[in-house]
């Protein structure tokens, strides 16, 4: 009799069990979507507000009416922007400007790596940290410096460097390439020696076992680089603020704030839809790569 | 690459050959070529980076036009300004307050993520990274729109709870708490990511056993998850730190320091002085002041870098 009572309690108590943690488990999602809900609103209100006051015209957002909300959608700020020589200008410039920057940073920054992870040599553990440390200096530091370095190089030797938009292509690398190079670095350790070994054997030069083996392998890593590489050089902002200021050598970001924003008039329809369109590039890449996109981010700092 | 280049020499005197094969051969040794791989980098950061660092120490000794040794003038001169102890103030108000915020709401969130059945995260993180991926600039201009005083759609929402106008940018106080959030709301994604991937390598039977000792939500989080994430928390708030202490874009754009520089930090006043007021030295001076605090955490950051490669 005893041990049927315990077979027949051992089941129900179990089945309760299981119910309660269940139970718990739904409270705890419902709240997670709950706050998730609440974060995501959070997130998207900037970039869904310059999108609701981009379709609106000038008249609708001087009268006033409810800001969340478009009730004569129109396009005439993105024609009127896409039709601007001069919006076009910043554009082009930001696109050369962020293209260039990409593959200089790559033309460095991956031998670099590939030195500093595979050929160990005099010094190298301590340049792999240097390349680090570079990386943590940030731009605000530098930039008066520059600004003088590059004015005293001007009246030295003629040539124009302020106030061209090609003096980004100097400053931009030293943003990108120590990310890259050590991001690259992590990547190109995680590759085992094998692989490397057995090309040198088979008669590979180091230049061949970096293009042959290396950046195959790691071509993820090398995508998240490429990617880091262009999202900074984009967005990039103080640089070009400091070191270009007639209008055709502005680039994007600068180029909005500076010429849609005049005196106390902000057209702010026009200012929205640029600063829209500015930002969409990053954002498509990152709605298609970003798989690449977080592995570059968390890379940085969880390898090493 | 240096074999191809190098065949067609191989036909003539034996001399020039015996040459040519010691240069083949520096060539073919690992350090020679390891070395001229990473000479562009050397060269760029000794150029761009280095030589510019030591120069700013250079400038800031010199008098506004440049032309006159002043030694420690610039720095006398700064610490008798009452804008510049606002300054000081505001930029550790401003950073220190942004990385608690923006790290306690990566880790909330991180969390809420992390509960949420693994084929649906990918959405939500997509969603939360956006104000990462927007250039910072951009975004700022966003919600510049938002605080704008007459036009404010954060006010038209809150005037429908009777809360009344709140001068966004407008008041001290108020906007020191708009650059903060416009910091925190950029920022926050970057946390949230670092920690989510920190919560995915916490292995699953350490929550398993703490559950079987009867561990409660608030003991999993303080015995299991925090010293299993304690070296990627700190390094993202060493790191994010840097990054908030030396920023430029959001407050530049929200309130270019203003109300009556009551929200400048180092980098906004330094390109005010310097730039905008052209006395290079003074705002070179001005931005040496950051150069502590990014040291201390870089040497935090370098510590636990290491012991992490010890560790593995």
């Amino acid at each position: 009799m005893s041990t049927i009572t315990i077979d027949k309690a051992g089941p129900t108590r179990k089945v309760k069990k299981y119910g309660s943690i269940s139970r718990d488990r739904a409270w705890a999602l419902r709240w997670s979507y709950f706050f998730l809900v609440l974060f995501a609103i959070f997130s998207l209100t900037p970039p869904l507000y310059m999108l609701i006051t981009s379709l609106k015209s000038s008249a609708e957002i001087s009268a006033a009416t409810n800001p969340w909300w478009v009730y004569h959608p129109t396009l005439e700020n993105y024609i009127g922007l896409l039709t601007s020589n001069q919006f076009l200008r910043f554009f082009w410039n930001s696109a050369w400007v962020s293209i260039i920057v990409v593959t200089i940073t790559m033309l460095i920054s991956v031998p670099a790596a590939f030195a500093l992870a595979r050929m160990k040599f005099w010094g190298s553990a301590t340049l792999a940290t240097g390349v680090f440390l570079t990386y943590l200096i940030p731009d605000t530091l530098l930039f008066i410096p520059l600004f003088k370095m590059f004015v005293l190089i001007g009246d030295w030797t003629g040539i124009q460097l302020i106030n061209r938009w090609y003096v980004l292509l100097f400053i931009y690398p030293t943003l990108t390439v120590p990310f890259c190079t050590w991001i690259m670095i992590g990547y190109f350790a995680s590759i085992p020696k094998e692989l490397d070994e057995a090309a040198i054997i088979d008669g590979a030069s180091w230049f061949q076992t970096l293009t042959r083996i290396f950046i195959p392998v790691a071509l993820p890593g090398l995508i998240a680089a490429t990617i880091f590489a262009f999202t900074v050089s984009w967005a990039q902002f103080l640089y070009p603020l400091v070191f270009t200021t007639s209008t055709d050598q502005l680039v994007l970001p600068v180029g909005i704030i500076t010429t849609l924003i005049k005196g106390d008039v902000f057209n702010w329809g026009q200012i929205m839809t640029g600063a829209l369109l500015g930002a969409a590039p990053p954002l498509i890449i990152y709605a298609f790569l970003m798989d690449y996109y977080i592995a570059g981010l968390t890379a940085g700092a969880t390898k090493g | 690459m240096a074999d191809v280049a190098l065949h067609p020499n191989r036909v003539p005197a034996t001399k020039a050959t015996r040459r040519r094969n010691g240069l083949h051969n520096a060539l073919r040794r690992k350090s020679t070529v390891a070395f001229l791989m990473t000479l562009p980098l050397i060269l760029l950061v000794a150029a761009f980076v280095i030589y510019p660092a030591l120069y700013s120490l250079h400038l800031a000794t010199l008098n506004k036009s440049m032309t006159k040794f002043i030694g420690l003038g610039n720095f006398e001169f700064l610490f008798k300004r009452d804008t510049f102890w606002l300054v000081v103030k505001q930029s550790c108000i401003f950073a220190i307050s942004a990385v608690i915020f923006k790290a306690l709401i990566g880790f909330i969130v991180a969390h809420f993520v992390h509960n949420v059945p693994a084929n649906k995260q990918r959405r939500w993180r997509g969603m939360l990274l956006v104000p990462w991926v927007i250039p910072p600039a951009m975004s700022t201009l966003a919600w510049l729109w938002l605080f704008d005083p007459s036009y404010s759609a954060f006010n038209y929402t809150l005037s429908f709870f009777g809360i009344g106008p709140i001068p966004w940018t407008g008041d001290a106080n108020w906007a020191r708490f708009s650059v903060i959030l416009v910091n925190v709301w950029y920022g926050a994604p970057f946390f949230m990511i670092m920690y989510l991937a920190a919560l995915k390598s916490v292995p699953e039977q350490l929550y398993e056993a703490a559950a079987i000792d009867g561990a409660n939500w608030w003991q999993r989080i303080w015995y299991v998850t925090l010293p299993m994430m304690r070296n990627i928390i700190a390094i993202t708030t060493l790191f994010s730190l840097i990054v908030t202490f030396a920023n430029f874009d959001i407050v530049r754009i929200l309130t270019a320091g203003g109300p009556l520089d009551h929200t400048h930090i180092f980098a906004t006043w330094a390109f005010r002085v310097g730039i905008e007021g052209s006395d290079i030295p003074l705002g070179a001076s001005v931005s040496l002041f950051m150069v502590p605090i990014l040291a201390v955490a870089a040497i935090f950051i370098l510590r636990d870098i290491s012991k992490r490669g010890n560790e593995a």
